[in-house]
């Protein structure tokens, strides 16, 4: 019965969001007051449809009702109860709901803080964001029913995938999913401004609070994926260039560019088509990145389910939503782009660089992504791509950009002199080399171009970022303080810096040792003594172990005890590594247990990884900056205030 | 004009190579070899766990063997490996590795965590001998004659469903003409 009602529910959302995706379009096409009103309440009553199926869903899985079909197959009798939670979105059907549970969220978010846009234009927002739901209802109900039954039922569950059963990646997918489908809102924005035919600089402003917002849990939701990969798969990698994590990369790398592009459309009406563009580009990513990992078209790993049909409609569905947007934006552009002129040395310039290098990283990730595919098709010949390649294509366009945001961020809107600006970054500069030349020589006792270059470059941006805050610390009374965009901005390049620092120390200083163990030995790894005290059997909820006992000596003084498994869930019969880690803001300690190598010894794998935290940390400062940035606040105030504000805090953001 | 509707045009040319690849008749995991009933390219390559030694192709001569791509960087190889340590178990027959395109301390730590179904595995660190047989992805199998022949190759993780169905007739068909 509750299934029944689930897919009911989902069948009357897609009904609202009809009326959510035709009446106010047309209703401000005709400038008619009922048909905008429709707008919001729909849009309400369709996010309502949709979150009660979702509870239907999570409902079955706690009550392991075993006649659904795709309960039965991601759930099990024994599974932890916050693991049957999150199994809700750990396969195909599920996490398309959660897509469309998350759409309709950002749609109230919109209709609720729209307010001070004009009415026909917040009507036109919602519309857009009603007939992208309207297309992934209706992929849901017609080929991805997460409400089938199986009848007879089966007395247990073929269990989750014991990948997923982890805190890390119960709450990455939902992180995630916001920000892929929070570009959905910058998209529609676009998309509503180009068929008003108003496309004055407050588009730009009304978008750019919420892009930052979608490119926050973007940021998160990718750092969160990363951080799963490192401690569950076991290596001690942090990143793989899986065709699905490029899927949510290059979405990032166009949101990073349009955040920037959408600076300069705001404060100086250019760029216009170009951020038009790249809102277009952001939200079709994530719609390719959908096909991509839905389809099957691409072999990997995190594949969902394969089904030609699937495919095909997404592909329809992103012909008529991309195809769509672009047809508008070849209508719409042309004549956009305003005479308005700027020096060759001026922030126009430095931001223009870094949407042209991030648009050639995107550019390249997508080729090494889809070669594959398109290289198939063309000859027949198989290639194949894989880390060697992406690592070398995303440094080409990387590096200069991490040297030139330094630069960028103080230059002045339409012309900069060069003098003042020199004046300005030649002590950051001074630290810069400093500390990128003696901290990898005294802390870890080697020099090298790639490590000083990278060295010099985190510590470069942290640097500079930290000249506008001191700035607004020591400011004299009654000068105005650093608005909120500029410090979000400041934090996030410092949380840049801070990911290139650990990014740098990571692939430059990690220990890796292999060693075979018996218990009551002890091996030293880069200066730690890792004793394997014992091992023992332990059982989990649905899995057996066998655990290590591992105590860890610095210069004969105890550190942490770690306790790594090796799993076997008993319904999949799949073997885990379970990781033990002694986690500092300086460095992890790894130690992951083997394989029985006779004689009562065991293969051991010990690591150390300095500052790998760094990579997540960083992650997370730019986040926050982002959030800081979105309080700015003149994205709060009415229509009039904000003429006002914008001239009051002048060229800062 | 043209650089506005240049996004449009891009759009259509992939969307294109999207249909093609979306063809039911095409089977990711089932793609020609050239090789296939030709000898198999000679493989020479340090041994994996003893860079002093080499794995070669006379290793196996005379010999139904399976020679199977790997690398720890690549997924699909590791959802394969719980099938190739049970297909080592059951001494179906001898597995060569051939490890392409890794970090050899991970590679090793892979096979003394998970477990080694290889009887050797080759160390093809740039990927040279692995473009002499025409590998374009990891994993990949070959199931390779007493002859030296190519009999069957198969690109993607290898499961019991997959080594019933395209595998075993060969294996059968070889060691039928044997008896």
């Amino acid at each position: 019965m509750i299934p029944e009602l689930g897919h009911f529910a989902l069948i009357l959302a897609l009904s609202l969001a009809l009326c959510q995706g035709i009446l106010p379009l047309l209703g401000a096409h005709r400038n008619d007051q009922a048909m905008l009103d429709v707008a919001k309440p729909a849009a309400v009553g369709q996010f309502v449809f949709v979150a009660f199926a979702f509870g239907c869903l999570t409902w079955s899985f706690i009550q392991s009702d075993f006649s659904v079909l795709y309960v039965a197959s991601h759930s099990q009798l024994a599974l932890p109860l916050p693991y049957k939670i999150s199994a809700v979105w750990g396969a195909h059907e599920g996490s398309l709901l959660l897509w469309v549970l998350l759409l309709a969220g950002w749609t109230v978010m919109v209709a609720f803080y729209s307010g001070s846009l004009p009415k026909a234009f917040g009507a036109r927002v919602i519309g857009v964001l009603g007939l992208l739901s309207c297309g992934f209802l209706l992929f849901t109900l017609l080929t991805s029913n997460p409400f089938e039954r199986l009848i007879p039922a089966p007395p247990d569950g073929a269990d989750l995938n014991p990948l997923l059963q982890d805190p890390g990646l119960a709450i990455h997918p939902p992180i995630l999913y916001t920000g892929y489908v929070g570009f959905s809102v910058a998209f529609a924005f676009a998309i509503a401004a180009m068929i008003s035919g108003n496309l004055d600089q407050k588009w730009a402003r009304w978008t750019r609070p919420w892009t930052t917002s979608a490119w926050l849990f973007l940021t998160i939701g990718i750092a969160l994926g990363s951080w799963w990969a490192y401690y569950e798969l076991g290596w001690g990698g942090w990143w793989f260039w899986d065709p699905v994590e490029n899927a949510s990369f290059m979405p990032w790398l166009a949101g990073t560019a349009l955040i920037h592009s959408l600076a300069v459309t705001e404060k100086r009406g250019l760029f216009k088509s170009w951020t038009l563009l790249l809102a277009i580009t952001a939200f079709s990513l994530s719609l390719l990145g959908t096909f991509l990992v839905r389809s099957g078209i691409l072999v990997s790993v995190h594949a969902f389910a394969v089904d030609p049909a699937r495919g095909l409609f997404i592909l329809a569905f992103l012909a008529v939503v991309i195809g769509g947007a672009l047809i508008l934006y070849a209508w719409r552009a042309p004549g956009l782009d305003s005479d308005a002129g700027f020096k060759a040395c001026s922030r126009e310039t430095f931001l223009l660089l870094n949407n042209v290098l991030l648009v050639i990283a995107t550019a390249l990730i997508l080729g090494g992504t889809l070669s594959p595919l398109i290289v198939e098709m063309i000859d027949g010949s198989k290639i194949s791509v894989g880390p060697p390649y992406f690592e070398i294509a995303f440094a080409i366009p990387m590096l200069p950009l991490v040297y030139l945001i330094g630069v960028g961020m103080h230059t002045a809107w339409r012309s900069q002199e060069p003098g003042p600006l020199f004046n300005q970054l030649k002590i950051p500069a001074i630290i810069a080399v400093v500390a990128g030349l003696l901290v990898p020589f005294f802390f870890y006792g080697r020099v090298g171009v790639l490590l000083v270059t990278g060295m010099i470059a985190g510590f470069w941006i942290i640097a500079v970022s930290l000249i506008q805050p001191i700035r607004s610390l020591r400011r004299k009374a009654g000068t105005t303080a650093i608005t909120r965009s500029a410090l979000g901005m400041s934090v996030a390049h410092f949380g840049v810096g801070l990911f290139v620092i650990g990014v740098t120390v990571v692939s430059g200083f990690s220990v890796e040792a292999d060693r075979s163990l018996r218990v009551g030995e002890t091996e030293s790894v880069a200066g730690y003594d890792f004793e394997l005290r014992g091992l023992r059997n332990v059982d989990g909820p649905n899995f057996r172990a066998l655990e290590g006992e591992v105590d860890i000596y610095r210069d004969g003084e105890f550190i942490s005890q770690l306790r790594p498994q090796k799993r076997t869930y008993l319904v999949q019969q799949s073997p885990m590594t379970e990781a033990g880690i002694d986690a500092n803001w300086n460095r992890d300690l790894f130690v992951a247990l083997g394989d029985p190598l006779g004689n009562d010894a065991w293969s051991v794998r010990m690591q150390y990884k300095p500052m790998i935290r760094f990579i997540w940390l960083g992650a997370f400062v730019m986040a926050l900056g982002g959030l800081i940035a979105t309080r700015d606040r003149r994205y709060r105030l009415t229509a009039t205030e904000t003429e006002k504000a914008s001239t009051l805090s002048g060229e800062l953001a | 004009m043209l650089r506005y509707i240049a996004p449009l045009i891009f759009l259509a040319v992939l969307i294109g190579f999207f249909i093609k690849g979306l063809d039911p008749d095409r089977d990711l995991n089932k793609l020609p070899s050239p090789f296939i009933d030709k000898p198999a390219p000679a493989l020479d390559l340090p041994n994996l766990k003893n860079l002093t030694e080499r794995v070669t192709s006379a290793d196996y001569e005379g010999k139904l063997a399976l020679v199977n791509v790997w690398a720890t960087w690549c997924v699909g190889c590791r959802q394969e490996h719980g099938y190739l340590l049970e297909l080592a178990k059951e001494e179906v027959l001898p597995i060569y590795g051939l490890n392409w395109r890794d970090q050899r301390n991970e590679a090793l730590s892979w096979l003394t965590q998970l477990g080694d179904p290889y009887v050797a595995s080759g160390y093809d660190a740039d990927g040279r001998v692995g473009i002499d047989w025409g590998v374009y992805g990891a994993p990949e199998t070959f199931l390779i004659a007493e002859d030296g022949r190519v009999l069957y190759k198969h690109l993607g993780p290898l499961d019991s469903f997959i080594w019933e169905r395209d595998f075993m007739p060969h294996i059968r068909a070889e060691r039928g003409v044997e008896q």
